[in-house]
């Protein structure tokens, strides 16, 4: 069972919301003692997700929780917009595929990086992205 | 009985400066370090002169009236010059706030035999003088944000300074998160600066660059490819253990540029590249 310890709530409308984003989701990681690397790894992520957030969908909410889950801590973050949504999930997930001009390794890459990963997406609803990031994980 | 609002406060225009300039100086927060007191009263009497001459009963509950527009600028310019001297959203305000007691303080004592008259004069003056407080502050907040950019563009400007190392060699220590507008003054600054020295070998250091994403990657990837468009050669350095951990799962290729962990060993290898070897001295004493 996962027990949520403590949490936060940042918009990202804006591409000068991405860096405090990042620092909060960093000063959460460094709450639970996370390490460097894995710290790193996680604020990657955030960073790939928050700016796929930005450029598809002009912004979201996102949600920063620390969990607990059995003697395992780690972090939760989850993205959620309203923009025009993922017509193929599968496709978006393969390295090297974009509708824009990026390197296509944002979501691909991002779910390597975290311990957990999980997307949905409704065309024309919108997109929710979460990842954990397991503090030893 | 109807109250003219503009005869009364023309009648009564030394009055309610007076007390405005009294309950000015009565608070504490008094700013006397940033405003002298004769500064302060000039300041007051314009815009109390400019608010008798423009008021009349028509435009009073009309608080868009075009006819104000020569107040809201007056008040704009006296906040976006408060903000700008380092006075608090709270002193501005209270410049407003302390006319709106005189302004009322004064009708009180004039319309006092009529409660209802009195009643409907104070609620105009005071939707009239609460909008303009309202704009005080928007343009307080606009001075305050016009401040917060100059920094922006400053801090952009300074961080990235293209150093010439060596002959035919430049660094760019980069600092802060890489996005599409640094990018592009990093690319310009190190282009430009290719041609100016001739050099040959550049050399990005992304040791104060806390995340690489795979957009900062490709914005490097950009620099890079441009650099040898021009026929210089360019090594990144400052990679740390946990970077290059997270590029690798992340999937970024970089192994098509010279990557280095430090910058001395990024200047090593430029070294090696020009034939240029640094040894130590076998004599004792060195000159300059």
């Amino acid at each position: 069972m996962i027990v949520v310890l403590n949490k936060d709530s940042l918009l990202v409308g804006k591409e000068q919301d991405v860096v405090p984003f990042l620092s909060r989701v960093k000063e959460y990681a460094t709450k639970i003692s996370m390490g460097l690397v894995n710290q790193t790894k996680l604020v990657t992520a955030c960073s790939e997700l928050a700016r796929n957030m930005l450029k598809y969908a002009g912004g979201g909410s996102t949600l920063i929780e620390i969990i607990s889950k059995g003697r395992e801590n780690g972090i939760r973050v989850t993205f959620t917009d309203k923009g025009p949504g993922i017509e193929d999930i599968q496709k978006a997930m393969e390295d090297g595929f974009s509708t824009g001009k990026s390197l296509g390794l944002g979501l691909p890459g991002a779910k390597r990086l975290a311990s957990e990963f999980d997307i949905k997406s409704t065309v024309g609803e919108g997109t929710t992205v979460m990842i954990i990031k397991w503090k030893n994980g | 009985m109807k109250v003219d609002i503009s005869k009364l406060l023309q009648k009564k225009k030394t009055q309610i400066l007076e007390r405005w300039m009294t309950n000015q100086m009565a608070d504490e927060i008094l700013r006397e370090d940033l405003i002298s007191n004769e500064g302060l009263r000039n300041q007051s009497e314009e815009l109390l002169t400019k608010l008798v001459k423009l008021v009349n009963d028509k435009n009073i509950t009309d608080v868009q009236s075009p006819d104000f527009d020569p107040i809201v600028e007056i008040l704009a310019g006296i906040s976006h010059s408060r903000a700008r001297q380092g006075f608090s959203p709270r002193e501005t305000g209270f410049y407003i706030f302390s006319l709106k007691d005189a302004l009322l303080e004064t009708l009180q004592e004039e319309v006092k035999n009529d409660p209802s008259a009195l009643y409907e004069i104070t609620l105009k003056v005071s939707k009239l003088l609460d909008s303009f407080s309202i704009s005080t502050f928007e343009t307080f907040i606009k001075g305050r944000e016009e401040v917060i950019l100059r920094q922006t563009d400053e801090i952009a400007e300074i961080s990235t300074p293209v150093i010439r190392v060596w002959d035919g060699i430049l660094a760019l220590p980069i600092i802060g998160t890489l996005d599409s507008a640094r990018t592009q003054v990093v690319m310009e600054n190190l282009l430009q600066e290719i041609v100016e020295s001739g050099s040959g070998i550049a050399i990005l250091d992304i040791s104060g660059v806390p995340a690489v994403d795979s957009l900062v990657a490709q914005h490097l990837i950009k620099t890079v490819s441009a650099t040898r468009l021009m026929g210089a050669e360019c090594i990144i350095s400052g990679i740390r253990p946990e970077i290059a951990q997270t590029v690798v799962q992340l999937g970024i290729d970089l192994s098509n540029i010279i990557t280095k962990a430090s910058l001395a060993s990024a200047l090593k290898h430029a070294f090696s590249m020009l034939r240029l070897e640094v040894k130590k001295s076998t004599k004792e004493n060195f000159s300059l």
